[in-house]
């Protein structure tokens, strides 16, 4: 016996049932994947931590963007990261778990005037110290977000950035390794001011051999996703400025 | 006795050529402007819209007779967006590094016109194994413009194909450099994508008059 599909009820039906069947499949596998994907995400963040304070496994040709290995990565990030501070206020405490603070959800508190914390992770390598910090802004299409490490001259060691959905070929490039490099050894600094770092299209400098200029050669085609970095980086460097004073060699 | 018939054989060779997806039925513009920057990228999309519409297609066809027609774009929507879903979770959970890759064109492929396209034309009205086929089909007749795309836009924009410098050093003024050669910014923007699509399809359309359009 044929079922009549053209029927309102049958269409009723069918859409109801559609909605179970697809809604148990997909809350199933997001729940019994859960725990995978977030340690995967951990991992992730502790590697990106790493990978801006230098510690990569990186080539010395500028090629591809490496990161530790996830299966040493925890001890890797156990043995460089020396302190995991949190600021809140005017406090500072110590928090291990600090580079799981979600920046997104503080940036949002500091927008709706409640309490917010804000992550700072202190990296040795090689007997120099780092101060990473992380960023989040917004690129051309969707999220934006990285890791800037400084010392205490305030001059860049190294950066990360990732984000959600820019163009591939485009904006996407800012994670390609040509990209991060050039802010290697830029300054936050301008004289004394906290500036922070452009990406700038007319400066003139493809090489970036000027180091103190604020600025580094942007990327053909991502006008806006450059525009996002220059401005996530002049925004985390004035949200930590306070901070930024104090561990500041003067 | 073939594996495929003669019949199914042309499901597969059609895409490739006289009815192409891109540039005869003129479905999945949008993604071969946005994502054709890099020879990388394309490729990327074109394997995952192989999945996506050799499975989609295949899971349309087993349901075409009970899809009530008056919602069949929304349910043909919500197996598209199922099962890319399925696939992002699964590899965020055991592929990480890969889904980092792909993340980007999950959205890309949900919105894909070829994939409602073909759900619509073929797999409603057609066998599982033939909708697997004509999935598979199109979704190479739409990786083959993408590459071709791809190809030339990572070649003539940053004079590298899959990432790797191929004219030389465009800084440091070697290879073809060195001539005075400079790459071209345009190639890299999405207007470019469809100037390279537009000479494909006068190129195809001149080799076989047949496909011109009367009008």
């Amino acid at each position: 016996m044929a079922i009549s599909t053209d029927k309102n009820s049958y269409t009723v039906i069918f859409a109801a049932v559609m909605v179970v069947v697809v809604g148990s499949i997909l809350a199933f596998l997001a729940s019994a994947l859960r725990p995978n994907i977030k340690e995967n995400e951990r991992f992730e963040k502790q590697q990106n931590i790493l990978y801006a304070m230098g510690v990569n496994e990186n080539g010395d040709d500028a090629g591809s963007v490496n990161f530790i290995p996830t299966d040493v990565v925890e001890d890797e990030f156990a043995s460089y990261i020396k302190e995991q501070l949190v600021i809140q206020g005017d406090q500072i405490t110590q928090d291990d778990e600090a580079y799981l603070i979600d920046l997104k959800k503080q940036l949002a508190n500091i927008k709706k005037g409640e309490d917010y914390k804000l992550p700072v992770f202190i990296g040795e390598k090689d007997g120099k110290k780092f101060y990473i910090i992380p960023m989040y802004g917004k690129g051309l299409w969707d999220a934006i977000w990285g890791f800037i490490a400084l010392d205490n001259t305030m001059t860049v060691q190294g950066v990360y950035f990732d984000h959600k959905g820019e163009t591939p070929g485009l904006g996407a490039n800012i994670k390609m390794r040509y990209f991060m490099d050039d802010f290697k050894g830029e300054t936050i600094l301008k004289g004394t001011q906290y500036a922070g770092i452009d990406v700038a299209k007319g400066n003139n400098d493809p090489l970036n051999n000027t180091k103190d200029d604020n600025e580094v050669d942007a990327l053909a085609g991502a006008t806006i996703t450059g525009n996002g970095v220059s401005a996530m980086i002049r925004e985390t460097v004035k949200l930590y400025k306070p901070y930024l004073e104090t561990i500041r060699a003067k | 006795m073939a594996l495929l018939s003669k019949k199914d054989t042309n499901l597969i060779t059609d895409p490739l050529a006289d009815n192409n997806p891109i540039t005869i039925q003129v479905l999945g513009i949008c993604s071969a402007l946005a994502i054709t920057a890099e020879l990388k990228a394309s490729l990327v999309m074109a394997i995952s819209v192989m999945f996506v519409l050799g499975a989609g297609n295949v899971v349309i066809s087993l349901m075409r007779n009970i899809i009530p027609s008056k919602i069949r774009i929304i349910v043909q929507l919500i197996v598209v967006a199922t099962l890319v879903i399925i696939v992002d979770q699964v590899l965020k959970a055991f592929a990480y590094e890969l889904s980092k890759t792909l993340a980007v064109f999950v959205g890309l492929i949900i919105t894909n016109c070829i994939i409602m396209g073909r759900f619509e034309a073929f797999a409603l009205a057609n066998g599982p194994w033939r909708s697997f086929l004509d999935g598979i089909g199109n979704s190479l007749g739409y990786g083959v413009i993408l590459v071709i795309v791809g190809f030339f836009r990572e070649l003539l924009g940053s004079g590298t194909l899959f990432g790797i410098p191929v004219l030389g050093d465009p800084i440091a003024k070697t290879g073809l450099y060195a001539t005075g050669y400079e790459n071209n910014g345009f190639m890299i923007i999405p207007p470019a994508a469809l100037i390279v699509v537009g000479i494909i399809i006068w190129v195809q359309r001149s080799r076989n008059p047949a496909l011109v359009e009367e009008n």
